[in-house]
């Protein structure tokens, strides 16, 4: 496997961008960097700023505003640059599917590279998606 | 030929840079150990530089050459202190006089050249952190200048480093008497400046403005500052210790006072949120300075 895939996979900054949760996930998502559960054993960071992101993680349901700004952000990340979809809002719009403000769900924007579904998801399952999309980059080498 | 190899191995890029993330490493791990977390392991930071060189570079539409060039000065230059000081630890007749002063120059390069790059990435929120450092530079500038003029007064006027290590051999380490003692608080509080360390970190300030200064920034370039903050993180408490505390300098001496000025700026950066920069400027300008003040005038009577 080559050094930059693995170094890839060791060091994952994530940058969070939220498409009109409901929050309950994006709170989820900080559980993972307190105490209990310290992500940044693994080298996962929480960056400011979306060129500096190798993940790009994804909470709610995209509206007509955010759904351009998901795509602005995603082309404005640097590659390879991943793509989670957490929550079920995320991973497939849920009971907001036919919802008169919902175009489209974050797949038809971004290509994801991996799905976390709950609602929310607990962080033990948000650990468990990390960590089936490190194995999934690192065996496609 | 020796001086390239000072330059870009032993006490210059190499080793420095080695160093460094090292250094960063502890901050990190103790930070953690602070917040009852476990934190990263060790290799942590070096995964991450090559991780930054792996991405890839992206150039804002409309920035300048600088953008690209000025990480680039900056590591040079943070290098060239690097060597300069590790040069004069192990040999202290081989330094030359003056280099205080060029060290002193040199340690403002690699501010400028983030405002330079900010600026020249045509982002407004980068606009903004460099304007705020721009403010600090002038505000930590003072008081560290003076701060070290105590030492020059201390050291009977020279402007030598190597001269200055000889002094305190003889003489004692100048943080034993008062002045010194001030000289070395002020030092310390604007090294914290320098590192870009809460309470003075609003130049890069994650939370407002999204990484600030450095949020054009990506791959190489990104990593490129990255480093030039963890020499940086090598050098300035080198150099407090080469100017404050060099009277027993072997190595197991050296690292033992290395890591007691990394632990008290990690400490202080764990127990101070973050200021506002006129505040910053106000602290500097006002307390300390006055300190500082206050150092050189018992230096001058000989305390
Ligand atoms: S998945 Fe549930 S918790 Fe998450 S944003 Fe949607 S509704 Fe909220």
């Amino acid at each position: 496997m080559d050094l930059k895939l693995k170094a890839l996979t060791k060091s994952l900054w994530v940058f969070h961008a939220a498409c009109s949760p409901c929050n309950n996930c994006d709170i989820e998502i900080l559980d993972l960097l307190t105490p209990r559960y310290d992500v940044e054993r693994f080298g996962i960071a929480l960056v400011g700023s979306v060129r500096h992101a190798d993940v790009l993680l994804v909470t709610g349901v995209p509206n007509y505003k955010t759904k351009e700004i998901l795509k602005t952000l995603y082309s404005q990340a640097p590659q390879p640059c991943l793509v989670v979809a957490v929550g079920n809002c995320a991973c497939g719009r849920m009971m907001f599917k036919d919802s008169y403000n919902s175009p489209c769900a974050v797949d038809e924007l971004v290509p994801v590279s991996a799905y976390i579904p709950g609602c929310p998801p607990k962080p033990e399952a948000m650990i468990a998606g990390v960590v089936k999309l490190i194995q999934k980059v690192r065996g496609k080498k | 030929m020796r001086t390239l190899f000072n330059y870009l191995i032993f006490p210059g890029f190499l080793f420095s840079a080695c160093v460094g993330l090292i250094a960063c490493w502890i901050d990190r791990k103790v930070t953690a150990r602070i917040q009852w977390r476990v934190g990263p392991p060790w290799y942590q930071n070096f995964v991450d530089i090559v991780k930054l060189l792996g991405k890839e570079t992206i150039v804002p539409a409309g920035a300048k050459i600088t953008f690209l060039l000025s990480p680039v000065l900056g590591l040079l230059s943070t290098i060239l202190v690097a060597t300069i000081l590790g040069v004069t630890v192990r040999l202290p007749l081989e330094s030359f006089i003056g280099d205080l002063i060029v060290v002193l120059y040199l340690l403002i390069i690699p501010a400028i050249s983030i405002i330079i790059g900010a600026f020249s990435s045509r982002n407004p929120l980068a606009s903004i952190g460099a304007s705020r450092e721009m403010k600090l530079v002038l505000g930590y500038e003072l008081p560290f200048i003076l701060a070290i003029t105590v030492i020059i007064i201390k050291s009977a006027g020279s402007i030598q480093i190597g001269s200055i290590l000889n002094h305190q051999i003889n003489f004692g380490s100048n943080l034993a008497s008062f002045s010194g003692m001030l000289a070395f608080l002020v030092a310390i509080i604007c090294m914290q400046a320098k590192l870009g360390f809460a309470p003075f970190d609003m130049s890069e300030s994650e939370q407002e403005i999204m990484g600030g200064v450095f949020i054009e920034y990506s791959g190489l370039p990104l990593a490129i500052f990255k480093l030039t903050k963890a020499i940086l993180l090598y050098t300035m408490p080198l150099l407090l210790i080469i100017l404050f505390w060099a009277k027993n300098l072997t190595i197991l001496a050296s690292i033992g006072k290395y890591i007691a000025i990394l632990v008290i700026i990690i400490l202080i950066k764990n127990t101070n949120p973050r200021l506002r920069i006129d505040q910053a400027i106000r602290f500097f300008w006002g307390p300390v300075t006055s300190l500082a003040i206050i150092a050189i005038a018992l230096a001058l009577f000989g305390l």
